[in-house]
């Protein structure tokens, strides 16, 4: 099987690449059209800030590659962003897989749990659906690191709550999205990528 | 509902794990990797090693040791010590780390912080604060490992790197450290109500209730010790269990 992980300005790419390895697999990073076209798994990954990124996949070309790709692609936290209508992150166009703007956090006014900006660390998701959960995944915690979000919405595939419940995944044909960092997530994310991978 | 963090901190020298009392009488413990591994499996939620020996030997980083501890552990992890220049924080973001910790360095270069945030993101950048609480109750932010007093004080400096771009600060108390009878929660309290990041608590933790109120009182987001869980005297799984029945959320 040909994985590879879509190689952008965006950090901490070997992390993924490193839970791969934990699998017993190899991917290979590259912003090669063709070998991104042919790989059996696509994984678009991101850490970074929107606008910048997205002015840089327009002017490699990848925003059109991505868009049109047939095989099971997988994007995390900023991927996923990336995969949705319009962000607020620097009011910008994005790839428009997932028909759903993201948005910023608000802190609730009566701010008694003390929450901040961005949610930082382990929380659970819930209501998983899509090929990428089992049933065990139900309520598991993951890790996160995020000041923005996607609502609630017809692609939502599992749902988290912090300041208001917002969609942790996204599900659309051969398109899937994470929130939160598989790569990260200990046991419970190793079986996430590896469900993933098991498409 | 996000859990609370608890946070094993393993410090390093000549890359193997060792733990100060009050950062002197150093003792060898272990190999990070391994012990870095063993905390994953047992719970922990994230990592931090912290090479000791950088700040005042001019010891570099310690990029290979990350290399390893990446490929091997399945959690974040911040490395810190040493670093001073931007060029080391890409060194280290390329190796593997989820996050760097600037300490003495950001003291000295405030401008850094803005420089790592800008180019690595406010996720990547944990502005690391030590600080010692003198006779008027004024809380001194200190450099090198506490040795040396600066000009700027606790609660000033977190908010300004705050807004110079920090996405965490991790805040570790000299009059604590070392000595488990609790963690500064007066203090830590105060930050995590001004700030709009996470506040990481540092320095006192002696038993299972410090933790609580670190959680309660100190509204912390995440609570960090090293000796206590490296000589087993908390086991990790215990802690979160005695948390959880507390009322506490921890994964």
């Amino acid at each position: 099987m040909k994985i590879v992980v879509i190689k952008y300005n965006a950090g901490n790419i070997r992390s993924v690449c490193n839970a791969l390895k934990r699998l017993g697999y190899e991917a290979e990073i590259t912003d090669d059209v063709e070998k991104i076209k042919a790989a059996d798994k696509v994984i678009f990954p991101g850490v970074g800030e929107a606008s910048t990124t997205m002015k840089y996949l327009r002017e490699s070309g990848l925003d059109k590659v991505i868009v049109s790709l047939k095989q099971p692609v997988l994007g995390i936290c900023l991927g996923m962003q990336l995969m949705c209508k319009f962000s607020e992150e620097g009011n910008v166009d994005c790839l428009g897989i997932f028909d759903v703007p993201v948005k910023r956090f608000q802190l609730p006014a009566q701010n008694v749990d003390n929450l901040k900006i961005p949610q930082m660390g382990w929380n659970t998701i819930t209501s998983v659906k899509s090929p990428l959960y089992n049933a065990q995944l139900e309520n598991q915690y993951v890790y996160f690191v995020h000041s923005y979000y996607v609502p609630l919405c017809d692609y939502t595939a599992a749902t988290t709550n912090y300041t208001i419940s917002y969609s942790s995944s996204l599900h659309r044909d051969n398109f899937y999205a994470t929130q939160f960092h598989p790569e990260k997530s200990g046991s419970v994310g190793e079986q996430i990528l590896k469900n993933f991978l098991e498409l | 509902m996000l859990a609370k963090r608890i946070i094993p901190c393993l410090d390093i020298r000549d890359g193997k794990t060792v733990k100060g009392i009050n950062f002197v009488n150093i003792k060898e413990v272990g190999d990070p990797v391994e012990l870095g591994a063993w905390y994953a499996e047992q719970g922990a939620d994230e990592l931090v090693f912290l090479d000791i020996t950088a700040s005042h030997e001019g010891r570099k980083t310690f990029a290979d040791l990350v290399g390893r501890i990446a490929e091997n552990i399945n959690i974040p992890f911040t490395v810190g010590g040493g670093i001073s220049e931007l060029k080391d924080a890409g060194v280290l973001l390329n190796a593997g780390a989820d996050k760097i910790s600037i300490n003495s360095s950001a003291v000295r270069n405030p401008q850094l912080i803005d420089d790592m945030a800008k180019n690595f993101g406010s996720q990547f950048v944990v502005a690391a604060i030590d600080a010692r609480c003198d006779e008027n109750g004024e809380w001194i932010v200190t450099v090198n490992g506490g040795r040396i007093p600066t000009e700027k004080r606790l609660f000033t400096w977190a908010k300004e790197a705050e807004e110079r771009g920090a996405g965490e600060i991790l805040f570790t108390s000299m009059n604590h450290d070392g000595v488990k009878q609790g963690f500064a929660n007066e203090a830590l309290a105060q930050l995590s109500e001004m700030l709009s990041i996470p506040v990481i608590a540092s320095g006192g933790a002696g038993s299972m209730e410090h933790f609580k109120d670190v959680f309660t009182l100190g509204k912390a987001d995440a609570g960090l010790a090293a000796s206590i869980f490296h000589y087993k005297e908390i086991a990790i799984p215990d802690l979160k269990a005695y948390l959880r029945q507390n009322g506490i959320t921890v994964r």
